[in-house]
């Protein structure tokens, strides 16, 4: 199953190989992954997609912690959550499908960031579910170039009456 | 506040931290920090003459003492030569610093001379590292490193000195407690995980308690004592185990594993209750883990949460200090009432068939006229030193029988490497302990291929006057190898034999040292007397039987009680 895991990390030279070692060389996977500042200067968060039984996912949590580097690790998708996934996306658009891009856009909710006489350069977000529906439509049309960021997620505030 | 340069800083560091010797090689990258030592004229150091030496010999010292071992070494091939030693330490959690050299901070990346990035080679196999780039940092990284080396599950740090660095001046600020908001080990266990824990036991009818490394590295052994004598549960152990629980108490059932004894693998495959304590479940000791103890609930305490539930399923995980664990489960037991000979006669029928298994298959060997068997050396080493003395081993055979023949009472007596199972470990080791312990008797087990693997520390021995022993089991073959080929590769024997060994007595000689052979079976008693006696380096040979094999085995795969006997 695939599981979303939030960590929070020193912002240290080396912490994020320290990471991707540990993935690597305990033979687990990493789906996607994502790095950005936080509001404290001194700390990075990841975001990563891996998959796994129960059990790896707890050896996964459990290893994360272990580094010295690593302060907190949640598993975001144990409970309700928000995930977004952004993508570039350049293709195809001539005559005849200039307008049915467009369409897509509108349908999708999608932004145009760049227009050039044959193409067009279409910014996506969402669940990944919803970026592969749009690289579903658009192949037949003529995806040029991709280029997505990972998956980042948030977990849902606990609802109250 | 005083300013220093980061080569003193290194110094000063060293001697708050209360290390009395390192261990080390110089070379262009780390000269200044050697020239800081040598001024400053307060810390011993050992020059080893390979620095896969001087980290085995920091492990040995750490293990000895319980205290951090510190090891020196320049850039590049220095610091890669260090790698084994690091593993080596790793793998069984053992508190140790590592200083390299490396190149200047300008440098870095360029390829210069004597350049690698020692940081990323040694991040899978430290607890921790640093690659200093700025001078101002190192009195935090200097507490830092003592503090994650020696805490929590130990293990080995290293900081990588870049040489403009430890010339570099800034304020000596030299904390006295350090605060890591993202390393905060757990060492108080849940008082209601022991209450479980307890609940369990009582439920239990057939428990056995599984002692591991852990306990050493807690100082837990008389706490490991007090839980099975007021339960009086059996106790087995775990290579890295030995010495945790006195090999020679009656309660005792010896290794299990790979090479333990017939008794402590059938208990451990028919108990209903496992105690384990510091100890990891691995794959030498479950053997097919399918059929691993079918039947038992298990109690884990360790102070690694990745250990616990990683290669089985765990009933009540206890995380914490083995020591304060141990404590807290001997409060609830004491609180109980029940005085141990109400435990003892619960557990009656679960001792009648432990001695029964004891009875059919006792750990032994067969003997045989006019030649030497390792274990009959191993036995008499035992009678002689009366279990007295700091061992250390080689990997392999020797280890094996060593573990087997040997009674260890004592924890911190057995010095071996379990984990990553290194060759050339045991002489180096002994040189830490030695160092350590100058008036104790310390003797390293070795073959005649693990003592070739660090036979140049023979210098290193005699330089510092280190009166340690070592017996090296000779059969020219690389043993343990060779056992495997014999049982399972219809025994062709691929690059097992040494068709060329030095003679080891004139070797011990061409170095100074003393140096004995015994080649029958009437030799032995007299050749190691003679050796254990003497006051300088020693090496005692022992021509063995060249194809004996280590009794009782378990063949990798299979289910512990799928045991070969002698």
């Amino acid at each position: 199953m695939k599981h979303t895991l939030s960590v929070l990390v020193e912002n240290e030279p080396g912490a994020l190989s320290r990471i991707t070692g540990l993935f690597s060389g305990r033979g687990f996977n990493i789906e996607s992954l994502c790095v950005a500042p936080t509001l404290d200067q001194t700390m990075s968060h990841l975001t990563l997609v891996t998959s796994g039984d129960e059990h790896i996912i707890e050896q996964i949590i459990k290893q994360l912690n272990r580094l010295v580097d690593v302060y907190k690790v949640v598993d975001v998708s144990e409970g309700e959550f928000v995930e977004r996934e952004m993508a570039l996306i350049k293709v195809r658009a001539e005559d005849e499908t200039r307008a049915e891009v467009l369409r897509m856009c509108d349908i999708f909710r999608c932004k145009v960031v760049d227009v050039s006489p044959k193409t067009y350069t279409i910014e996506v977000t969402g669940p990944e579910s919803k970026l592969k529906a749009v690289m579903e439509l658009l192949k037949p049309i003529g995806i040029k170039e991709i280029t997505r960021t990972g998956t980042i997620a948030i977990q849902r505030e606990k609802k109250t009456v | 506040m005083t300013k220093l340069p980061g080569k003193q800083m290194v110094v000063e560091a060293l001697k708050r931290e209360g290390v009395d010797v390192v261990f080390g090689f110089p070379g262009g990258a780390i000269i200044d920090v050697y020239d800081a030592m040598e001024k400053d004229g307060s810390i011993k150091h050992v020059l080893v003459r390979h620095e896969q030496g001087a980290a085995h010999a920091a492990d040995g010292y750490a293990r000895a003492t319980g205290k951090v071992g510190v090891c020196i070494a320049t850039s590049g091939p220095g610091a890669t030569n260090t790698v084994t030693g690091i593993a080596t330490a790793y793998m069984d959690s053992i508190p140790m610093v590592v200083f390299t050299g490396q190149v200047p901070t300008s440098l870095i990346g360029n390829d210069a001379f004597q350049e690698v990035d020692i940081v990323g080679i040694t991040r899978p196999c430290t607890k921790h590292n640093y690659l200093v780039k700025d001078v101002h940092k190192l009195p935090t990284i200097l507490k830092e490193a003592f503090y994650i080396a020696s805490s929590g599950r130990p293990g080995p740090v290293l900081i990588d000195l870049p040489k403009d660095i430890q010339n570099q001046v800034a304020e000596f600020d030299y904390p006295d407690k350090i605060n890591l908001r993202s390393y905060n080990p757990v060492v108080e266990p849940h008082t209601r995980q022991i209450e479980r824990a307890f609940k369990l036991i009582e439920k239990s009818k057939q428990p056995i308690i599984y002692a591991g490394g852990g306990v050493i590295i807690a100082n837990a052994h008389k706490e490991l004592r007090k839980l099975a004598e007021s339960i009086y549960a059996p106790v087995t152990m775990t290579l890295m185990g030995l010495g945790g629980f006195p090999g020679t108490h009656e309660q005792s059932l010896g290794m299990l594993g790979m090479h333990g004894t017939y008794c402590a693998n059938m208990a451990m495959a028919n108990t209903d209750l496992i105690i384990a304590v510091g100890a990891r479940f691995d794959d030498r000791v479950t053997g097919k883990i399918e059929a691993f103890a079918p039947n038992a609930s298990i109690i884990h305490i360790d102070i690694d949460p990745t250990s616990i539930q990683k290669n089985v399923k765990v009933d009540v995980p206890i995380v914490g200090d083995c020591r304060r664990a141990l404590k807290k489960l001997v409060k609830v037991i004491k609180e109980d009432g029940r005085p141990q000979e109400v435990w003892k006669e619960k557990f009656q029928p679960w001792w009648d068939q432990i001695r029964a298994w004891e009875a059919r298959h006792p750990l032994t060997y067969k003997k045989e006229p006019g030649v030497i068997k390792p274990q009959y050396v191993i036995e008499k080493l035992y009678e002689l030193t009366k279990g007295k003395a700091i061992i250390t081993t080689e990997v392999g055979q020797n280890q094996m029988w060593t573990a087997q023949f040997y009674k260890f009472d004592e924890p911190r007596t057995l010095l071996t490497s379990g984990g990553l199972g290194t060759m050339g470990y045991g002489f180096p080791a002994a040189i830490g302990a030695q160092m350590a312990f100058p008036n104790k008797l310390v003797v390293d087990v070795a073959g005649d291929g693990s003592i070739q693997m660090c036979i140049q520390e023979m210098a290193t021995a005699m330089e510092q006057k280190l009166p340690v022993k070592i017996i090296i089991l000779n059969n020219q073959f690389l043993g343990m190898v060779r056992q495997w080929q014999e049982l399972f590769y219809d025994r062709r024997y691929a690059a097992t034999e040494f068709s060329v060994t030095p003679d080891f007595v004139k070797l011990a000689e061409a170095y100074g040292a003393k140096g004995f052979r015994a080649t029958k079976p009437e030799e032995v008693e007299d050749t190691l007397k003679k050796g254990l006696e003497t006051d300088c380096l020693t090496i005692m040979e022992f021509a063995i039987a060249r194809e004996e094999g280590v009794f009782p085995m378990v063949p990798a795969g299979k289910a512990t009680t799928e045991m070969l006997l002698v």
